[in-house]
């Protein structure tokens, strides 16, 4: 690709070329490719687990302008992987957070930092400033924006995405080459994407995949080696393979084929059947709402904890994986995760009136659902789940 | 002659946790088929209602998309290895 056309060639202080030495002296990225990265601009769209990688190398490396784009704060919860953040961050924006980790490797690179969450409205200016696009946020929503905005401009996109120790990354919608949408066309709906129950993630698993996303920027920006275009590759972290599939331009794909019908930007929570993603958005937002029960189906932390209080005998059923047990529990629960509550439901007969809880209620919500198909129609589902029993009644107990 | 599939960690819950089905099939349709009867649940992630391939699951046949081979038709021979490549988001953040 080419890089935009600067009026003035930039130079390098006798600085930068202590600084970035080691580029220098090869061949394939030298003075000529050094330049070419010091007038380059990427956007990092999130500043967490492989934005982190991504941003810290390409500053690092000498990209001469790095946008990044969150609206988010840093939690506790970011530290085992966003390490661009410290715990000295924790309560900061990302933005501030990330701003000073980048000034600090490298403060020759100008940071550009963008409050805002990327929508249909502001993504084709977004990211029409910039050469080449990382997406590091890891959401479908997002994901097919940046897809289709970077299609749109003509923009390649760097793309990355990971799932507990797997990981998947290519080059997209560079010229002739492939986009997401001709491996996958349309995302999955809500109910069928893997729930936390099969979530998390390996702390390191996103500085793999990161660092491929920032090694195919400066390859694309410096026009060195072979980009991962038309090819996907996937990381195996727990057997320490690699695969790489091939992937070619679909001539009937929506977007990028030889007669799209995406032509502009969509609903992109609507294409991906979520509810619109709000800066402050709680956990489960959008599948809570979809999942949502009567009601009638519903017990308070407050009811529950009176109940525990008079030793009513109500029987707790917690329907969260074994390793969520043993990080926190309500007392006197049973657990049965929910993948297993089909073939266990004879170990609930004869309870009368449960109370049913998961981490936050969406699980339990489902449990409830088919726990009354079966016949157990005093289920009922704790509103906000543990989390909330947390909250409001025993704030000893370590919230994950 | 049995053929190896690659199951994805995501949909290992349905596949009794292996990371790897044998199946008879001389096609990956029947490949397929035969997987998804003896893993029922698996088939509603594998096919739509119409019973039609889902378009956020790929299916590829050692390093090529069946897409742009003979789609589920493609014939599969000793030693393939068919792979079931879901679309996946690490990080929606909305966890229960």
């Amino acid at each position: 690709m080419t890089v935009a056309a600067f009026p003035q060639r930039p130079t390098l202080s006798n600085q930068e070329v202590a600084r970035y030495s080691r580029h220098l002296i090869m061949p394939e990225v030298g003075m000529d490719g050094q330049l070419k990265l010091k007038a380059a601009s990427v956007l990092c769209i999130g500043a967490g687990g492989l934005g982190s990688p991504v941003a810290m190398y390409l500053a690092a490396a000498g990209v001469g302008r790095i946008g990044l784009v969150d609206f988010d704060v840093v939690d506790y919860s970011n530290l085992q992987r966003q390490i661009i953040h410290g715990t000295p961050d924790v309560g900061r924006r990302k933005l501030d957070s990330a701003r000073d980790s980048l000034t600090a490797i490298n403060p020759e690179v100008e940071i550009e930092t963008h409050e805002v969450a990327l929508s249909s409205g502001n993504a084709l200016d977004l990211l029409r400033g910039y050469d080449v696009i990382v997406d590091g946020t890891d959401n479908f929503p997002t994901r097919y924006l940046v897809n289709d905005a970077c299609v749109l401009l003509g923009k390649p996109n760097a793309y990355g995405s990971i799932f507990r120790f797997e990981g998947q990354a290519s080059v997209f919608a560079t010229r002739g080459g492939p986009c997401y949408r001709c491996l996958y066309p349309e995302p999955p709906p809500p109910g069928l994407v893997p729930s936390c129950a099969e979530g998390g993630v390996l702390g390191i698993l996103p500085g793999v995949i990161g660092t491929i996303q920032a090694t195919e920027a400066v390859k694309l920006l410096i026009g060195a080696g072979e980009p991962l275009i038309g090819r996907f590759m996937i990381y195996d972290a727990l057997r320490m393979r690699f695969r790489e599939l091939k992937l070619r331009r679909d001539p009937d794909c929506p977007v990028c084929g030889d007669h799209p019908t995406v032509t502009e930007l969509i609903d992109y929570e609507q294409f991906c059947g979520v509810a619109p993603a709000a800066p402050d958005a709680g956990p489960a937002s959008a599948e809570a709402a979809q999942d949502a029960v009567d009601e009638d189906d519903e017990a308070t932390v407050e009811e529950l904890k009176s109940r525990l209080d008079r030793a009513d005998g109500v029987f707790i059923l917690d329907v969260r994986e074994p390793q969520e047990f043993q990080i926190c529990r309500i007392p006197g629960s049973t657990l049965i995760p929910l993948g297993d509550l089909p073939k266990r439901l004879g170990e609930l007969e004869g309870r009368g009136e449960m109370i049913v809880h998961c981490k936050s209620g969406v699980r339990s919500g489902k449990a409830v659902k088919l726990l009354r198909e079966a016949g157990f129609t005093q289920a009922k589902n704790l509103r906000g789940g543990i989390l909330r029993w947390i909250d409001a009644v025993d704030p000893s107990l370590p919230k994950y | 002659m049995p053929t190896r599939i690659l199951i994805p960690t995501p949909l290992r819950g349905y596949a009794d946790q292996q990371e790897v089905v044998e199946a008879e099939g001389a096609t990956v349709g029947e490949l397929l088929a035969n997987m998804t009867a003896r893993y029922g649940s698996l088939r509603k992630h594998l096919y739509n209602e119409e019973g039609k391939l889902r378009s956020f699951v790929a299916i590829y046949v050692n390093d090529d998309d069946i897409r742009f081979l003979d789609k589920e038709a493609t014939p599969v021979k000793d030693g393939d290895t068919v792979s079931i490549i879901p679309s996946v988001a690490g990080g929606l953040g909305r966890c229960a």
